[in-house]
């Protein structure tokens, strides 16, 4: 598995300059965003007196390219800084602290709605190539392909309406906290789950289908159902192990989104995830905050992707051997 | 050669190609038949709109939340505007952007992904791949908010700053595609016969990784609008008075929990089109992997 | 009294006391006599009338952000205002239901010297959460903390004009001004200045969230919930009903909707109003709207052309139709706006002539006056300034179409409105709070070197009965020259007041409550201190 080895540690190496492309491509964009910490802060209360203490106390008032280096300096040491909020007090807010209960939130959404979504996208992709055409086919196109079609936050609300209002099944407030048990956090997140499984269920069933469905006509495909194997057996032992390369990659960008694009999702529960958290950090600028974010969010995808692609070369044997 | 001789061979082909494609039609299934007439109608909703619909896009037609009337098929908005007047134009309004954004992002990512993937492990591979990788890595959601609010509201610059942050999906998805390609024993035959590089792009490489591409370009091309109702669920969006679907479910969603129909419509609009344009897609998809297995 | 009226008075007494089921009192209401109807009006007055212990509130808020500190300084919005400081702290002073300024922590306070020194006297046996004592020293420390050259907080403008506060003894504070301010009981009402215990170091303490209020502070998660039980040595014995309270930020209103209909939340700030005929209907939910002084305006920069000529800003304000916008954007939930940021309900308050009226034809004759036959004028918007002002802004663009006034609508990005476009774009949609006495709304936003001007208005007549209006004592001369600038700002300012908006909430049935304070929404946010369960 050598080739493999070299592979993840070149991956991991290039990793690490992606997340230093983003914190720049972050930090420029938020440095051009109009505004700053204390403007956003004060609001509508805000005069030229308070701006400038604030921006003072909090260092502001130096040039962008020192606070970055500085920023970075920290991340190096693995320090991420502390909030601009609540700056100037006794207690300063570690990025650290302020993240971690909502990472764990937000893993723990992502980890549920993945345990129902794939299992299930997959099986009704595999399905739906073996029945291409049939009626099933049509029937789970169309439903998962509406479920997808429909705003998020439209099928948040209809959710919300027929399972916490009407039938009162679960909770129509997702609000967690570190006190919340095992068990209330996961009927508590029930709702967000189901909601993100039907959002992102299409995607990864139908790449299944359409990967299995362009490898049937492959010669060697073709050889196998000439031989009489079973379609069942064909597409499950022939085509899938073949297939996997584009299935991975599409489950590895939905997996990606249920960590990092979720925030809609989180606005409409009110679930303590992190990307409302950045959401809140960009409009009041309190960039080590939003850097922090951004930086999990990029590892994540960085990670993901590098299973993906190290999925693709195991199942791909002309990837695994270059000539 | 002739100028007429030129002209006739003009005409046959051009019959030859209607024909041809009338030929490939008629082998259509009926979901995909549906397909394409779902989609005309919306086409045809979109250019014909003001001759269609009954009142003006942003026109103050009555009082706010009438229900539905033979005045006002669909009702009233919730300042008094023509709900199905402005379905009509969002029709125009939505599928021309999620067009253009579509498109244009395709045109990107999909260029850079298989030039990307021809030369695999080369330099411009690997800064092409750590930028987008590094693009992608960003939650859309969040880099577009903040895009939007450095770069303004315009419609242009919704539009360009979602393709591109859509081209790098694009961008990943083919180069993926193409790398399995690429590796394949009829490439590796073409460049052993000497084929130029352009040669083997087109003829041997895009063919063989449309399939993925298509499926992808027609969630794609739906994600546009759901993306810009997601927007518009944050705050951002395009520029009232100017309908469109995505704004028209935010901009209603609170009746939802009432059961009150006014969101439903375009959220059915935006579903229906969808799975219009899916089915066709997955007809295309089924045509050009050449099973023969199913008659 | 007939037997039956006796029955029915007893039953009041238990109803009060949540001993007889409403079902029981209102059978009993109509053998005396009574219609169904009176007899649950009088059931829920009978409910209102004694206070009740117990329970736990959940109050769904519409505000709310990670960034939320408990720093009284930077108190952002209704969220911190409600929990940190209405439902935590206390001022000195707090606004009633009359819309007076009353003691607080402070048990009186006496003007002297032409209002310009105020001496505050406080409290016996109020305390902090902690049990130690509230002193003297430490209001003057909690006054200090918003004062000095490194201050950053929003209440640092209001204190601007005090030049000293003093301890003499343990129970007495002295604020010396720089002018006279008959209103200064006012100031100290605000939010942002709520009194907290001195550190050894002579600062206040803001940040162990030790404060004197009804509630004790359990637990703070910035942008999701703070979660508070009850004080049991709460200086007042009549406030503080409930067991715990919790706030939550829920900023869609959609969300906070259901979280009310579905039992989550007992209170929904700031209902939905496209909805809220929707709401009625539901048997369980009360609607609860208040008219405050918040006023939706829209502020032309009188510095600027064209708005710099006085009839070019007349003939826009009779462009515009405040009554069918108040009618189809605000369903009705407010009073229409005459151009006079002083709400109807502050003392001082007039009405001035004439009604600036939806009339077309007068705006083309006052661009005529102008020399103009049309006009083209850009106006920024966003929801952030206010909900529905977009929706607004295109009526009025239907409007004024014909006044000959092409107003372009252009929708500002929400992020960073204020910074961005408020104070920045000649015509922009706004809002303002709005505050309880003439003096504090026009010195923050009309006075000629207030930060906030946001007109750019700068008249030397109201500026000069500014100044001499805050000093006088006299309340005949007061109303006099309160008058007169309210019509300057009507005839001559940049302002157009659209509507004065109310506060429209809703509750679950079984809150109760007395009459209700006007300043903030949620009872001036002291709902967890006033409020409780009927049953």
């Amino acid at each position: 598995m050598h080739p493999i080895v070299r592979t993840v540690l070149q991956r991991l190496g290039l990793g690490l300059l992606t997340l230093f492309i983003v914190s720049i491509v972050i930090f420029s964009a938020l440095e051009m965003l109009p505004g700053g910490f204390a403007e956003a802060i004060l609001g509508q209360s805000a005069t030229p007196e308070t701006v400038a203490a604030f921006n003072k106390e909090i260092g502001l008032d130096r040039p962008a390219i020192v606070r970055y280096v500085e920023w970075i300096g920290g991340i190096l040491q693995g320090d991420f800084g502390t909030s601009y909020a609540g700056a100037g007090g006794n207690i300063k807010r570690h990025v650290s602290d302020l993240i971690a209960p909502r990472l764990y939130n937000t893993f723990f959404l992502a980890i549920m709605a993945a345990v129902i979504a794939v299992p299930l996208a997959l099986t009704l992709g595999v399905l739906a190539a073996l029945y291409r055409n049939s009626l099933f086919d049509r029937i789970v196109n169309s439903v998962t392909l509406t479920t997808i079609a429909l705003p998020e936050f439209f099928v948040a609300y209809v959710l919300m309406f027929f399972f916490a209002i009407k039938l009162r099944w679960f909770y129509s407030l997702s609000t967690v906290s570190e006190s919340t048990t095992f068990l209330e956090h996961i009927s508590r997140a029930a709702l967000p789950a189901i909601t993100l499984t039907l959002v992102i269920i299409a995607h990864m069933m139908r790449m299944t289908r359409a990967a299995i469905i362009n490898l049937l006509a492959s010669p060697y495909i073709e050889m196998a159902q000439l031989k009489g194997i079973p379609r069942r057996r064909v597409i499950v032992h022939h085509a899938l192990p073949n297939a996997w390369a584009p299935i991975v990659t599409v489950v590895a960008f939905n997996l990606a989104y249920l960590v990092v694009g979720v925030v809609v999702v989180e606005v409409v529960f009110v679930y303590p995830g992190i990307g409302q958290m950045m959401v809140d950090a960009v409009s009041s600028r309190d960039m080590p905050v939003v850097q922090a974010c951004a930086l999990i969010f990029a590892a994540t995808y960085i990670l993901l992707n590098l299973s993906a692609d190290i999925i693709s070369i195991i199942t791909n044997p002309r990837l695994l051997h270059p000539r | 050669m002739t100028a007429e001789a030129g002209d006739i061979r003009a005409i046959k082909a051009r019959r030859g190609r209607i024909e041809s494609a009338w030929r490939v039609l008629k082998t259509a299934p009926f979901s995909a038949w549906l397909g394409m007439i779902i989609i005309a109608i919306y086409v045809f909703c979109a250019v014909f709109a003001p001759w269609i619909a009954p009142y003006g896009e942003a026109e103050i037609v009555g009082n706010a939340y009438q229900p539905s009337s033979a005045e006002f098929w669909l009702g009233t908005d919730q300042i008094g505007r023509d709900i199905f007047s402005r379905l009509i134009y969002g029709a125009r309004n939505t599928i021309g952007i999620a067009l253009i954004t579509t498109l244009l992002s395709f045109a990107i990512g999909g260029t850079l992904g298989v030039f990307a993937a021809i030369h695999r492990g080369g330099w411009l591979d690997q800064i092409l791949s750590r930028l987008v990788d590094a693009l992608m890595s960003i939650p859309t959601l969040i880099f577009a908010l903040m895009l939007l609010a450095v770069f303004g509201k315009y419609i242009a610059a919704l539009i360009l700053i979602l393709a591109l942050l859509d081209s790098t999906r694009v961008f990943r998805l083919a180069r993926a595609t193409a790398i399995n390609v690429v590796v394949m024993d009829y490439v590796e035959a073409a460049r052993l016969r000497g084929e130029g590089l352009g040669w083997i792009t087109m003829k041997e490489i895009v063919p063989n990784i449309m399939p993925p591409l298509v499926a992808e370009f027609g969630l794609r091309f739906c994600f546009v609008f759901l993306t810009i109702s997601s927007l518009s669920f944050l705050g951002v969006g395009i520029q009232p008075p100017t309908a469109d679907w995505g704004s028209m479910v935010a901009e209603n969603k609170s009746l939802i929990t009432y059961g009150n129909p006014t969101p439903l419509y375009p959220a059915a609009a935006i579903a229906l089109l969808t799975v219009a344009v899916n089915f066709v897609v997955d007809w295309f998809l089924h045509r050009t992997s050449g099973l023969r297995d199913e008659h | 009294m007939t037997e039956l009226e006796n029955k029915l008075m007893m039953a009041t007494k238990l109803a009060a006391r949540g001993r007889v089921s409403r079902r029981d009192f209102v059978q009993l209401a109509i053998a005396t006599g009574l219609t169904a109807t009176a007899g649950n009006l009088l059931f829920a007055k009978a409910l209102r009338a004694e206070p009740k212990k117990g329970g736990n509130l959940k109050l769904g808020l519409a505000h709310g952000a990670t960034t939320d500190s408990l720093d009284p300084g930077l108190y952002y919005d209704q969220f911190t205002g409600t929990a940190c400081w209405g439902t935590l702290s206390n001022s000195l002073t707090e606004i009633d239901s009359t819309g007076s300024a009353v003691p607080d922590l402070a048990e009186s306070f006496e003007p002297s010297d032409g209002a310009k020194k105020w001496v505050f006297k406080l409290r016996n046996g109020a305390t902090f959460h902690n049990g130690k004592p509230v002193t003297a020293d430490d209001v003057v420390a909690s006054i200090m903390h918003h004062r000095g050259a490194d201050s950053k907080s929003a209440a640092k403008s209001l204190l601007e004009p005090v030049t000293s506060v003093t301890a003499d003894g343990p129970n007495t504070v002295i604020f010396e001004l720089t002018g006279g301010n008959a209103d200064f009981p006012y100031i100290v009402s605000d939010y942002h200045i709520p009194i907290m215990p001195k550190k050894d170091d002579g600062t206040a303490d803001w940040s162990s969230g030790i404060r004197t209020g009804p509630y004790i502070l359990e637990k703070f998660e910035p942008g999701v919930t703070a979660t508070f039980k009850k004080n049991p040595n709460y200086f007042k014995s009549d406030k503080g009903w409930f067991d715990t309270v919790e706030t939550i930020s829920i900023k869609d209103v959609t969300a906070r909707t259901n979280a009310l209909t579905s039992g989550e939340t007992q209170y929904l700030h700031r209902a939905d109003l496209k909805t809220l005929d929707l709401l009625k209907q539901n048997p369980n939910v009360v609607i609860f709207e208040v008219t405050g002084y918040g006023h939706y305006i829209f502020v032309m920069n009188v510095t600027q052309p064209p708005f710099d000529n006085p009839d070019v800003r007349n003939a826009i304000k009779y462009s515009v139709n405040r009554e069918e916008i108040l009618q189809k954007v605000f369903q009705g939930h407010g009073t229409v706006g005459n151009d006079n940021p002083i709400a109807p309900t502050v003392k001082f308050a007039i009405d001035p002539q004439p009604q600036h009226k939806y009339d077309p034809a007068k705006a083309k004759e006052l661009l005529k006056k102008a020399g103009l036959d049309s006009l083209k004028v850009d106006l920024s918007v966003a929801e952030a300034a206010f909900t529905g002002a977009t929706d607004s802004a295109l009526l009025w663009q239907e409007s004024a179409k014909a006044a000959g006034i092409d107003l372009n609508v252009i929708r500002e990005p929400e992020d960073a409105y204020w910074d961005n476009v408020w104070l920045k774009k000649p015509f922009v949609a706004s809002y303002w709070a709005g505050r309880p006495t003439c003096d504090w709304m026009f010195t923050t936003a009309y006075a000629a070197d207030a930060a906030w001007n946001d007109t750019f208005w700068k008249n030397p007549r109201f500026n000069e009965l500014l100044v001499a209006a805050r000093a006088e004592t006299d309340d005949a001369k007061r109303a006099a020259m309160y008058a007169e600038m309210q019509q300057l700002v009507h005839d001559d300012g940049g302002l157009i007041n659209l509507v004065f908006n109310s506060f429209v909430d809703a509750h679950a049935n079984n809150l109760a409550h007395g009459d209700v304070a006007a300043n903030w929404p949620m009872d001036g946010m002291k709902i967890a201190e006033r409020w409780w369960f009927a049953s």
